[in-house]
């Protein structure tokens, strides 16, 4: 470690950061319910996004029990799978791992990691909270409305998200479902301008971005992509609200429904999949990028060596996040576009893959040879490396019109898209949940269920998925709730479907006793202390734990150093605090 | 999607050169000390309010620009007729230019703390801008009256669509002006005020770019632009 000044620039003194003036609650209601504080608003996210999370796990496992066993629960019905299914993907995409990512860990870890009292908008902030809330209630309240939820698929294609032969087509399900994304997409946006303006206006002195954690820039930028994306689903759906509501033809054309003339005329579907891709896409990457940043945390700090490739790994995240936007159309080869266009969007597709190859390399660098601590966070970690390759090797073959227009409508596709988007951001999660909920609460989470959380997880991940990728190949279609006796299918699927069900059973057993370890440590927890991780970012260095209001004590901290100083030769530690601002030599916490 | 792509590449292009000023080639793990890099030390901080509601209006010009997008994505079908622009659209434009105008008036008269003036400009943008509101109403009900409903033909029905959302925009700023105005009646200390003066008359200009865009689009003189210009490239 050589302490140089960058060329030019000798000790100018930092700017400084100006004190903000906190709202400092009075009340028990504006402290823990109204309240404006970005970390109790963090847990508001991130209860209400697990809890309506669960509700997606059980319709998972309804959906599981028809395809493994058809025909056993008559309540299924066809009509029930397709809400399920629905249901099912919408929650989980967005409500449950766009809001945790953003609205919970990016408001707990932004003002924290950047050294801010809080987020610049206190107020907003609050109001972000409970317009998402107010949505998932709305989206609940489907479930009762008359015809229950809709059926259209989570894509909510039209025509036939809104026909008659569509679950809660000509119901309230889909009118609620579009209300419901529109107000989420309100509340997002008012969140979203607070991480966005926290991260560029209050980063304490010496927080330059280029010393920010990873985690921070990977929220940032998710956040911006999404802040351009969500309003072309807004768009989408209020021009489906028209078409619905006052039958306005946006996206339906002229067609016989029940043997009458729909009072439609002219509409063009295929807008609404170029727009609903316009989001969904980017989508993709606005729950990777948090993932792909709170991952470089958690692997520098339990190996005990600083990231590879910081600079790189910047860039990397940066790049992908423009190069979301130009590759929507990936997810529509099936819908009939000219070849050229194909060609252009497979290229871009592929061309996504060069950032996040780089950051996988430097994932795998990093550990090398570095001091690997099996704990938790780690082992949450690796788990999704391992799974983010194999999820991603797959993404290559459906990146391919030729490969994608086959396989399009098969189980592979589902099996792909869980690899990748399901299982890997999700293994995040829980490495992020043992790692911060230390700080958060001040007690470890204990380690013998932890430990059977993560192999029944992990294992039964793999047990569900890949067998799934084999059915798939043999050609099994997906949105089919039952197979009936088809000629091309051997016997093999249905003995498959079975066991992946019962794996399926067993992972969601394991995420029972998960929950069941947050609430139980609570109180019985081992005492965590200010830094059980000897982590070197903010978060760490707080005037208590938890945090008080205001993060830090009577200074906010002055920053001296990037935030991966694992390990620095000659120093007494094997980690330097961003604060400390002694040279590497002397370094490290007295 | 072109214009929605155009639309981002121009907040690329924003995005890339503050980036470049951000010394994304610094080397952290070699830096250690207070030091800070030039920009972060000289650069003058902006209120995060500003920053705030610029990038919410980069939210803004991303919606108008989809709605574009979807616009000239169903003009291209053969069926397409283009929907008799209310003239009243004239009479409207030229109010919310008037707004503009008058609230760029508050700023300076607010720079410069003439109390006076501020009332009146503030007052003026906002009376402006609900005759403003209230002639897009009424060429609403002139479409109506010759027969165009929102579910006549798709060309209608953007045409009721986009302008429905400009005039919600128009009315969530009014909120925001209103308490400015309030505030200026008052007479609550300057600093405070001078902001909001400032954040309204950003919001105002910002709203009658995208109405000026907006209004191209719907006389189509957007689209023959477009055409020339595919002309020219081929």
């Amino acid at each position: 470690m050589v302490d140089v000044t960058p060329h030019g620039a000798d000790l100018i003194p930092p700017a400084e950061v100006g004190e903000m003036d906190l709202y400092h609650p009075h009340s028990w209601w504006t402290k823990y319910v109204f309240s404006q504080d970005a970390k109790v608003i963090a847990i508001q996210y991130s209860g209400t996004a697990m809890a309506i999370g669960l509700v997606a796990l059980v319709l998972s496992w309804l959906m599981r029990l028809q395809l493994g066993f058809p025909g056993t629960f008559d309540f299924i019905t066809p009509e029930a799978y397709y809400q399920f299914m629905t249901m099912h993907g919408m929650i989980m995409v967005i409500y449950l791992l766009t809001a945790l990512f953003l609205g919970g860990f990016g408001n707990y870890l932004i003002p924290l990691m950047v050294g801010a009292r809080d987020m610049v908008f206190p107020y907003v902030n609050m109001l972000s909270y409970w317009i998402y809330l107010v949505a998932v209630l709305v989206l609940v309240s489907s479930f009762f409305a008359p015809g229950g939820p809709t059926g259209a698929g989570w894509t909510l294609y039209p025509p036939q998200a809104i026909t008659s032969g569509t679950p809660g087509g000509q119901d309230w399900g889909i009118i609620l479902m579009l209300v419901s994304l529109i107000l989420f997409i309100i509340g997002f946006t008012m969140g979203g301008l607070n991480y966005v303006v926290t991260v560029l206006q209050a980063r304490t002195r010496g927080m330059t971005l280029m010393r920010m954690p990873l985690t921070v820039w990977g929220i940032f930028t998710a956040t911006v992509m999404a802040l351009l994306a969500f309003p072309a689903l807004f768009v989408a759906c209020v021009m489906m609200l028209f078409d619905r509501i006052i039958g306005s033809s946006f996206f339906m054309p002229a067609m016989v429904e029940m043997g009458e003339q729909s009072p439609h005329n002219g509409g063009s579907p295929i807008m609404f999949q170029h727009l609903f891709w316009f989001f969904g896409h980017p989508e993709v990457y606005i729950v990777a990028l948090p993932a792909f940043g709170i991952v470089s945390d958690l692997i520098s700090t339990h190996a005990r060596k600083n990231i590879f490739g910081y600079r790189m790994m910047v860039w990397a995240i940066v790049g992908i996040g423009a190069l979301s936007f130009v590759v929507w159309a990936h997810h529509m080869y099936v819908s009939g576009m000219h070849p050229y266009f194909g060609f252009f969007f497979a290229t871009t597709t592929l061309i996504i893959a060069v950032p996040t190859a780089i950051k996988v390399y430097n994932w795998v660098l990093t550990l090398w040879r570095g001091d690997i601590h099996l704990t938790l966070p780690m082992l949450f970690a690796l788990a999704f490396i391992v799974t983010f390759v194999n999820g991603g090797l797959t993404g290559l073959f459906l990146g391919n019109v030729v490969v994608d227009v086959p396989l399009s409508d098969t189980m592979f596709v589902v099996a792909h898209f869980h690899m990748v988007m399901g299982v890997a951001p999700i293994m995040v999660v829980f490495g992020a949940i043992y790692h911060w909920y230390p700080k958060i609460i001040g007690r470890m989470l204990n380690e013998a269920m932890g430990r059977f959380h993560f192999w029944v997880t992990f294992v039964g991940a793999y047990l569900i998925f890949f067998p799934m990728h084999y059915v798939g190949l043999v050609g099994v279609p997906r949105r089919y709730p039952e197979l009936g006796d088809t000629a091309f299918i051997p016997p093999s699927v249905h003995t498959l479907n079975e066991f992946i069900t019962i794996a399926a059973l067993t992972v969601g057993f394991a995420q029972m006793v998960f929950l069941f370890n947050l609430f139980w440590s609570l109180r019985n927890g081992k005492d965590a202390g200010d830094n059980p991780w000897r982590a070197t970012s903010l978060e760490w260095q707080t005037a208590g734990t938890p945090p008080p209001h205001g993060n830090f004590g009577k200074e906010l901290p002055v920053v001296y150093r990037w935030a991966y100083d694992y390990s620095v030769p000659g120093a007494p530690e094997d980690f330097i605090p961003q604060n400390d601002p002694r040279p590497a030599t002397q370094g490290g916490p007295a | 999607m072109s214009v929605i792509l155009v639309f981002l590449a121009l907040i690329t292009a924003i995005a890339g050169w503050w980036l470049s000023r951000q010394r994304l080639m610094s080397k952290p793990w070699l830096e250690v000390g207070p030091v800070t890099a030039f920009p972060e030390t000289e650069a003058p901080i902006m209120h995060p309010a500003k920053i705030g509601l610029g990038v919410f209006l980069a939210v803004v010009g991303a919606l108008f620009a989809l709605m574009i997008s979807a616009y000239f994505m169903r003009m291209v079908y053969a069926d397409w007729q283009a929907a008799p622009v209310p003239q009243l659209l004239w009479l409207n434009t030229a109010m919310l230019v008037l707004a503009s105008v008058a609230l760029q008036c508050a700023v300076v008269a607010a720079h410069k703390g003439q109390r006076d003036n501020l009332r009146l400009a503030l007052l003026a943008g906002a009376l402006t801008s609900t005759v403003f509101l209230g002639g897009q109403l009424l060429a609403w009900r002139d479409l109506a009256a010759q027969g165009y409903f929102a579910t006549e033909n798709p060309a209608v029905s953007f045409f009721y669509l986009i302008t429905a959302m400009h005039g919600l925009h128009i009315i969530g700023g009014l909120v925001a002006l209103g308490r400015t105005n309030v505030r200026a009646w008052r007479g609550e200390s300057s600093a405070h005020l001078v902001l909001s003066t400032e954040l309204c008359a950003m919001y105002w200009h910002v709203l009658l770019i995208v109405w000026l865009v907006l209004f191209a689009v719907l006389m189509g003189w957007a689209a023959d632009f477009i055409d020339i210009c595919r002309r020219l490239l081929s």
